[in-house]
């Protein structure tokens, strides 16, 4: 039915464990307590040793980075220098005070929290030690936190936003007295985002606390380690001349997993991700498997993957559904009939990428790209959670540029290379909420609360200025026109202390901070009776399915009709913070796609496949379909090399293309598309309309774009320079939506908007309107406020994506090769298809549209007469 | 992803986008509707409530050519000094903005008479929070003219010091002006208070504008100030005012109101 190409090599399962060559590992025996080594002799297992390596480092007061694979006992390692030390301490007379919580375990996720619990008080109930844990989460009710102040156990569970809540309470320094350890899982998650530059501010002020800390971070395979390490420790002491970093434990070797590219008897799709083509094989794999993991990377796919295979489910297997958008206790439903194994599949988003144990899985199918390495990595982790098996995991390329990403993703897995971004510099926006919570805790001094603050690794490059200026940003908004002295939230006093100025300063910040906001999204209520007389019922009542995206629904009508947790409905209208649906019978959804998490590719894996296009040789390797259209590709226009920038023109129906073969990831192909837009409208080319995907930007426009190139009117080196980045961009960004989103955002996290006031909390509609007045007011009087700053770098990497934008400008200059071509080319026809799907109505368009695509499709693929 | 066309294309609507957008929905419901294509009047609408003809200006005010007379509604000085008090400090320039935006509509109309429907200051203390130069302007705005502030919700005393004549609201030639619209109201009533905007959906995008509320009986205002959001006129806080869709939103674009009717709008 299916033949895989890939590999499969079950050899090596041994581990490995670098070390730094000084580390003189001790005998397991000298380090670990005698209840420990009965517990691992009872067990019958042997300590690892990276676990051992972690007691080491521990026994010398420094810190750790583990890095290991899933299922190599990693929590375990992580734990066990908290847990020796804990067994070894003398037990707290009568009459003594409490003692203050001793290790600290941080996770990204409030799930992963209470199931690591589960797992380390296993073996404390075995060895009978005397250890209390608990977890402390948004979920963890009023008294128990507050038992919790009064007696800390002994490791608490947590979240990087409860830490910070932690440390805003005035008696921090006392909770936190005897604290030796913390533990970051999934270290390599936390500190890529806000959320880690939130977390990395918590740290140092533990360090201020507590100077002898020790830190273990637990990690996946990074690209670049020594970031991590250094996060890991207070970057402003000892000597300057070297790296301040954690010692480093890796773990290598393990199983390699077992990767195949789903090689599709059906004909491969030359656009689209839906990946209707592959359901029925999709379908007999989860046959042959007890439990299957699909991943795909949106909502819609989802949605849409599920949609079919229900459809051909003949056999009534228990196939379940699981993305954000879904109700939570719809999902937690999910995930409590997943770990008790009562499901054969979960078709997921990213809502299921991180470290929870699921059970039996012994398949992950990843529908459509991985669009990163690492993610792929982390995903196929979920299968097999035990070290020495390999995970069989099993990729279905949606469409032909998909097999091409698959391909080079797959290579390299088996290269062990990673492509984790580099981390960018710490957000402003989230330092000055921190500022305001550090106030709330005690009154600080600038000095002591600056050097505190770039010990933390993010921010261990802030000047002194701008330090200054997210104080004045606290204190009184930071504004040039000095208006809100006497409103001010937080004021230097006599003995040079910061101090707040009102209590009700701490309620609003615990009630405001974090810096996970979600995009405004309505509730969608599925009710029984739908318009009657153009008026919906006044009576209501119905299920909530879950919430959407603002902006998608901003853009349907009543009667439209869309996939929503696994069935068709049909958009009736809206009232107050609700989209109303009913039911329908419809076949097809009218309204194909919604948003939902998308991840641009990665820089890593668009040069993998930019080598993989430019090499005929390489393209045996890949399904015949694939290859024949790179042929004909090579015949009809050209094969760019790896360096080279293809743009290739063409008229049809009336208009007139320009595509830049770019391989840049959407986001940043989106704003090159825009950049581009204003630029070719300038030069007289009348562009109406374009669209970006991972791989392509395709413009067109009224004028012959080929023929301007030909006769000099149009100058490709002046289209691509680099100098777009300079005025166009100041022009774009003032309009535009993406940044005032971004804008919202940094808002919100700094505390200049309130989601959540005493009694009240703001629709995110009622925001978003006054963060973009706000914005409007600001770009205009204040460009220069620290706030605009703070959207600014977030842009930079964020949703513009502008620094690959720069990368492919650089890499365009004098690399551009042009093809003047007569009708489309093979390699363009996914783009002008992709066009064609953006809004299908009903089953005639879709027919329509499947007649042109054939047409396209022979027009390009025709080599006889072309 | 096959959402990037859509949502590119949606984040780029740019004012021309918009305003053939609009401009298309306004052409389709109702016929010659830019009745006053030449000087002063370019881009305004002509609307008659009771019977009354007034100018609704793209910038958002109302001009009553029999009484020269300026309807403005809600102003909100002093909005983003208010939030400061509590601990929001906003940028506090909205109350110049809103200034400089009424003293271009002063200068375009040349007014006798400026009537401000209410809600013209934030707080009852805002009108003592108006920064020396603010207040300058103000009063110069005021100066040779007549000034009805009409109390609103926001602002229950006429502002102290400022002159001009303080309301609850008043009857004119066949009009009334107050600032919250009531349910069954005489007809001619001239209101703010709900600071309505609309949104028209055409081509798989949808454009949100504040707008006047308009229809035979009476109009409702949009918001003047600065830091003022807007309200679906589908909201239910519209109910009861209107005759099922039988209004129509006179939405502003740039420098050009379109006459949209209400069963056009989403």
């Amino acid at each position: 039915m299916y033949r895989r190409v890939g590999f499969n090599d079950r050899k090596d399962t041994s581990m490995k464990v670098e070390t730094i060559s000084d580390l003189q590992l001790n005998e397991a025996g000298n380090l670990l307590p005698p209840p420990f080594v009965d517990w691992f002799d009872e067990k019958g297992w042997q300590p690892r040793p990276h676990q051992i390596a972690l007691m080491e480092v521990a026994r010398r007061g420094e810190s750790a980075l583990l890095i290991a694979p899933t299922g190599a006992g990693k929590t375990l390692a992580g734990f066990l220098p908290a847990l020796t030390a804990l067994s070894k301490r003398p037990k707290r007379k009568p009459g003594e005070a409490h003692r203050g919580t001793f290790g600290l375990y941080i996770s990204p996720l409030k799930a992963l929290a209470t199931d690591v619990k589960r797992n380390v008080e296993a073996p404390i109930a075995e060895m009978n030690l005397p250890i209390s844990v608990e977890t402390r989460t948004g979920d963890t009710p009023q008294n128990r936190r507050q038992r919790q102040k009064l007696k800390p156990p002994d490791l608490l569970m947590t979240t990087p936003e409860q830490l910070a809540l932690l440390l805003a309470m005035p008696d921090a320094e006392r909770f936190f007295a005897d604290l030796q350890f913390v533990i970051f899982d999934e270290l390599h998650s936390l500190v890529t985002n806000k959320r880690g530059h939130l977390l990395s501010l918590g740290l140092a002020r533990l360090w201020k606390l507590r100077p002898d800390l020790q830190t273990i971070g637990l990690s996946a395979t990074v690209s670049n380690p020594l970031e991590l390490q250094q996060w890991l420790v207070p970057q402003n002491r000892g000597d300057l001349r070297t790296d301040n970093a954690a010692r480093l434990v890796q773990v290598v070797g393990g199983a390699k997993p077992n990767i195949t590219i789903l090689d599709s008897k059906e004909r491969l799709p030359w656009s689209g991700h839906s990946g209707r083509h592959a359901a029925h094989e999709v379908y007999d794999l989860i046959k042959e498997h007890r439990t299957s993991l699909l991943f795909v990377n949106t909502r819609s796919q989802a949605e849409f993957l599920f949609q079919y295979l229900w459809q051909i489910n003949d056999d009534n297997l228990p196939i379940a559904l699981h993305h954000g958008s879904l109700e939570v206790a719809q999902r937690r439903k999910v995930e409590a009939a997943m770990s008790e194994n009562r499901l054969r599949a979960v078709v997921a988003t990213s809502t299921l990428d991180l470290g929870i144990d699921w059970g039996d899985v012994d398949l992950v199918v990843h529908l459509g790209a991985p669009k990163g390495a690492s993610r792929l990595a982390q995903r196929i982790g979920r299968s097999n959670h035990r070290m020495d098996e390999p995970s069989k995991a099993i990729l279905v390329p949606a469409n032909r540029f998909e097999v091409l990403e698959c391909k080079a993703a797959l290579d390299a897995n088996y290269l062990g290379d990673q492509d984790t971004p580099a981390l960018r510099s710490g957000a402003l926006d989230v330092l000055c909420q921190h500022i305001l919570g550090m106030t709330v805790a005690a009154p600080f001094q600038e000095d002591d609360l600056y050097s505190e603050i770039i010990s933390a690794a993010p921010y261990a490059e802030l000047d002194w200025d701008t330090f200054e200026r997210c104080i004045q940003f606290v204190a009184t908004g930071g504004y040039a026109l000095k208006a809100y002295e006497r409103y001010a939230k937080i004021r230097r006093t006599e003995d040079g202390t910061w101090r707040l100025t009102h209590p009700r300063f701490a309620q609003q910040y615990r009630m405001n901070s974090g810096t996970i906001y979600e995009i405004p999204a309505l509730r969608i209520r599925l009710v029984k009776q739908g318009r009657k007389n153009g008026k919906l019922p006044a009576i209501r009542g119905g299920r909530v399915l879950g919430s959407l995206d603002e902006y998608f629904l901003a853009k349907l009508e009543p009667g439209d009709t869309f996939l929503f947790s696994g069935e068709i409905v049909r958009l009736e209208g809206f009232i107050d913070n609700e989209a109303i649906v009913t039911r329908t019978f419809d076949e097809n959804p009218k309204v194909p796609m919604y948003g939902g998490s998308k991840f641009p590719l990665s820089t890593y894996l668009a040069q993998h496949v930019r080598r993989m296009i430019s090499d005929p040789k390489l393209w045996n390797a890949l399904p015949f379909q694939v290859s024949d259209w790179l042929r004909i590709q090579a015949q009809r226009s050209v094969i760019p090399k790896p360096h080279e920038v293809l743009v290739e023109t063409f008229p049809r129906a009336n208009k007139h293309y320009l595509i830049t073969y770019s391989f840049e990831g959407q986001l940043a192909h989106q704003t090159l598309a825009m950049l581009m837009t204003k630029r070719l409208e300038r030069a007289g080319a009348k562009p109406t309309g374009f669209v970006a995907t991972d791989y392509v930007v395709a413009i067109w426009g009224l004028e012959d774009m080929g023929a301007m190139i030909a006769n000099g009117s149009l100058n490709l080196d002046d289209l691509y320079d680099e100098d777009m980045l300079g005025d166009d961009l100041e022009v774009w960004l003032a309009d535009s939506m993406m940044l005032k989103r971004t804008f919202r955002q940094c808002a919100l996290i700094a505390g200049l908007i309130e989601k959540n006031q005493p009694g009240k909390s703001k629709s995110g509609r009622q925001m978003t309107q006054s963060s973009d007045l706000i914005y409007d007011v600001l770009r205009e009087y204040e460009p220069d406020h620290i706030l605009m700053q703070a959207t600014r770098e977030d842009a930079a990497t964020g949703l513009l994506d502008v620094r690959r934008v720069g990368d492919l400008l650089a890499r365009a200059k004098g690399n551009i090769i042009h093809q003047h071509l007569d009708r489309l080319s093979p390699m363009a026809v996914p783009i002008m298809l992709e066009k064609g799907i953006e809004r299908v109505n009903g089953g005639a368009s879709e027919s329509l549209l499947a007649d042109s695509a054939e047409n396209l499709i022979a027009e390009a693929m025709d080599v006889q007469s072309g | 992803m096959t959402g990037t066309a859509y949502e590119v294309y949606k984040s780029a609507v740019s004012d021309s986008d918009e305003t053939s957008i609009m401009d298309a929905v306004a052409r389709r419901t109702s016929g010659p509707v830019n009745i006053a294509q030449f000087g002063d009047f370019a881009g305004t609408c002509i609307h008659a409530v009771n019977g009354v003809e007034l100018v609704a200006d793209a910038d958002g005010i109302a001009y009553w050519p029999a009484t020269e007379t300026l309807l403005v509604a809600d102003l909100h000085f002093e909005k983003g000094s208010s939030f400061a008090r509590r601990g929001q400090l906003l940028p506090p320039y909205d109350t110049g903005i809103t200034l400089q935006r009424l003293a271009a509509v002063l200068a375009r109309w040349q007014p006798r008479r400026v009537v401000a429907l209410g809600d013209s200051f934030h707080d009852s203390q805002a009108a003592m929070r108006l920064s020396t130069e603010d207040r300058e302007t103000l009063l110069s705005l005021m100066h040779g003219r007549d000034w009805v502030w009409i109390t609103g919700n926001h602002d229950p005393a006429p502002p102290a010091g400022l002159g001009g004549e303080g309301l609850s609201e008043m009857r004119e030639g066949g009009l009334i002006l107050r600032h919250e619209p009531q349910v069954d109201p005489e007809a001619g009533e001239i209101a703010g208070h709900l600071h309505p905007c609309a949104t028209v959906v055409r081509r798989g995008k949808a454009v949100r504008r504040s707008c006047f509320a308009v229809s035979r009986h009476r109009m409702i205002l949009p918001s003047f100030g600065a830091y003022t959001g807007g309200l679906d006129v589908f909201h239910p806080a519209f109910d009861g005012l209107f005759d099922g869709r039988t209004f129509h939103a006179l939405m502003r674009g740039e420098g050009q109101v379109y006459r949209i009717s209400g069963k056009d709008l989403r």
